[in-house]
C-alpha cells in the first residue's frame, strides 16, 4: 500500500517543531507500524535527508518505550496494543496518517517523535517499591498467605508497562491511571501494606510536582492502556490517599 | 488534612463532595417545584416555609451559596490547571474514540449552567433577598395572598425565558450524564462503574432535568389559559 504520513519534527527540546509531509510505497499490511517507520528512515538516509527519531526497544509490547500518537490515538486506532503491536492492515491504501508525539507538559518533546518520560520514574522512585531487608535470612515471599482474588489483582495492577499512553490520551494529561497501578500492585499485597500510607502520599505528591493534571473522569485512559489496566486502580489510590490523610 | 485538599486527588474529593451535596439540593428543588403542579396552595405553604425557617436561612442557604461557589471555582481552577498540564495540543485528537462527549465537555455544560443560575438568581434570588433582608418584608404575602405561586407562573409567561430554562436543562442533564458517577470514581468507590449505580445515575440525570423542563412547560401552558 502507499500511504501519506504527516509527521511531528522537532530538531531537539527547544526547536519549534511542525508537521512535515512525507510519501512511503509498497508498505506490506503485515508490517507493523515501526517497520513502516523503519522503510521510511531506510528511504530517508538514502536521500541524505535526518530520519524521524522514535522511541522503541523490545518491539513485542512488553517493555512500553514505542509511544507515538497515531490518527489521534494513542499507540493508534486498535486496542490492547503497543505501536510495535499495531500491524499496518489497521490501515488502507493511499490513507493519510497523522503521527505526533505524546503530548504533556510533564513528557517534554526530546527529538521528533521522543519524549522524556522520566517524571514516571520519579514517580516511582518516590515509592514505587517495598522495603526489604537483604540481611541474609529473607523470607520466602511465597510464606505469606495471600488470596487468589487480591493476587490476581495485584498481578493485573503490576502489568503496567509505564508506557504513557493513559498520559498521552487524557484531555488533562493525568498520570492517575499510572501511577493509581502502582500504589495497587502494593497496597493490595501485605508486603506492600506496612509502606502503603507514606506510598501513596509521596508518590501523588510527586505526581503533582511534574506536574501532571487533575482526573476528571472520562476513562480514555483505560481504553487507551496496551495493559487494560482498570480505573479501579484509580478509585483504589484515592481511597489509599483519603485512609492515610485520615 | 489541609494538605489533602492541596492535593490534585483531594481536589477531586473536594470537587465530589460538593457535586453530591448540589445533586442532593437540586433533587430537593424538584421535589417543591412539582408540588406547584398539583397545588398551589402546598406550593405556597412549602414556599413560605423555605423562605423564612431562619434554619434553612441562616444555616442551609450560606452552605448552599458556598457549594454553588466552591464548584464552579474549583472546577474553572482546575480546567485552567489541566489545561496548562496538557500543554501543545495534537493537531489530530480523536478523543470519541475513548471518552463520552459530556466526559471532556464538563466546563462547557457547566458555563452553560453558571449562566442559568446567574439568570436564576436575577428571576428570584435577588428579589427575594430584596423582599425581605432589605424591605425587612418576611409576611410571603402580596394582596392578601401568599405570593410564590403567583411569581412563579409570571416568570414563565416569556417563551424566550422558557427556551432558554430548557435549553440550560438539556446541559444539566449532559453534566449530571457524565458526574453523577464521576463523582463516586473520585470518591474512590468503584460502585459508580456498577450497572446499579449507572443506571441509577442515568435516570436521575434525565428524569430530574425532564421533570424541571415540564414544570416550566406546564406553567407557560397553563398562565395562558
Amino acid at each position: 500500500m502507499n500511504l501519506t504520513l504527516k509527521i511531528w519534527r522537532q530538531k531537539d527540546s527547544n526547536a519549534k517543531g511542525q508537521m512535515v509531509d512525507y510519501k512511503v510505497t509498497d508498505i506490506s499490511e503485515h508490517m507493523s507500524f515501526l517497520e513502516m517507520m523503519d522503510v521510511l528512515n531506510e528511504q530517508l538516509v538514502n536521500s541524505g535527508e535526518e530520519p524521524v527519531a522514535f522511541d522503541h526497544d523490545c518491539r513485542e509490547g512488553i517493555c512500553g518505550m514505542c509511544s507515538m500518537y497515531i490518527n489521534g490515538e494513542a499507540h493508534g486506532p486498535d486496542r490492547g496494543i503497543t505501536t510495535c503491536q499495531l500491524h499496518m492492515r489497521m490501515f488502507k491504501d493511499g490513507d493519510t496518517i497523522t503521527i505526533e508525539p505524546f503530548r504533556a507538559a510533564a513528557f517534554p518533546v526530546i527529538k521528533d517523535l521522543v519524549v522524556d518520560r522520566t517524571a514516571f520514574e520519579r514517580i516511582q522512585q518516590a515509592g514505587g517499591y517495598i522495603s526489604v531487608n537483604t540481611s541474609g535470612n529473607t523470607q520466602d515471599a511465597n510464606a505469606i498467605p495471600i488470596s487468589k482474588h487480591a493476587a490476581d489483582e495485584a498481578m493485573d495492577a503490576a502489568t503496567c508497562i509505564g508506557c504513557g499512553a493513559c498520559v498521552a490520551t487524557c484531555k488533562n494529561a493525568s498520570a492517575m491511571l499510572f501511577v493509581g497501578a502502582k500504589v495497587s500492585q502494593y497496597a493490595l499485597l501485605p508486603q506492600g501494606q506496612v509502606e502503603a500510607a507514606d506510598r501513596v502520599q509521596n508518590m501523588v505528591a510527586q505526581m503533582d510536582l511534574e506536574g501532571f493534571g487533575n482526573c476528571t473522569n472520562t476513562g480514555a485512559c483505560e481504553i487507551e492502556c496496551p495493559k487494560g489496566i482498570s480505573l479501579e486502580n484509580i478509585a483504589r489510590m484515592n481511597r489509599e490517599l483519603m485512609k492515610a490523610n485520615l | 488534612m489541609s494538605g489533602f485538599f492541596k492535593s490534585s486527588i483531594g481536589r477531586k474529593v473536594a470537587m465530589a463532595l460538593s457535586a453530591f451535596f448540589l445533586m442532593f439540593f437540586l433533587l430537593q428543588h424538584f421535589a417543591i417545584n412539582l408540588l406547584s403542579v398539583f397545588s398551589a396552595d402546598a406550593f405556597n405553604e412549602v414556599s413560605h416555609f423555605m423562605g423564612t425557617n431562619p434554619l434553612i436561612q441562616y444555616a442551609l442557604q450560606p452552605v448552599l451559596i458556598f457549594g454553588v461557589v466552591f464548584h464552579f471555582v474549583m472546577g474553572f481552577v482546575l480546567e485552567l490547571k489541566n489545561k496548562k498540564a496538557q500543554g501543545v495540543s495534537y493537531a489530530r485528537n480523536n478523543g470519541a474514540a475513548n471518552s463520552s462527549w459530556m466526559s471532556r465537555n464538563m466546563i462547557w455544560s457547566g458555563v452553560a449552567i453558571l449562566a442559568f443560575i446567574i439568570l436564576h438568581f436575577i428571576d428570584f434570588w435577588f428579589p427575594e433577598i430584596n423582599t425581605k433582608f432589605i424591605e425587612g418584608d418576611w409576611s410571603g404575602m402580596h394582596d392578601g395572598q401568599f405570593r410564590y405561586y403567583h411569581e412563579l407562573q409570571e416568570k414563565f409567561v416569556s417563551p424566550v425565558r422558557v427556551g432558554a430554562y430548557v435549553l440550560a436543562f438539556v446541559f444539566l442533564m449532559l453534566h449530571l450524564l457524565h458526574g453523577f458517577t464521576s463523582a463516586f470514581q473520585s470518591m474512590g468507590s468503584t460502585a459508580g462503574r456498577k450497572k446499579v449505580l449507572q443506571n441509577i445515575g442515568k435516570i436521575y440525570s434525565i428524569i430530574i432535568p425532564l421533570g424541571f423542563v415540564i414544570i416550566a412547560i406546564y406553567h407557560h401552558l397553563n398562565h395562558n389559559h
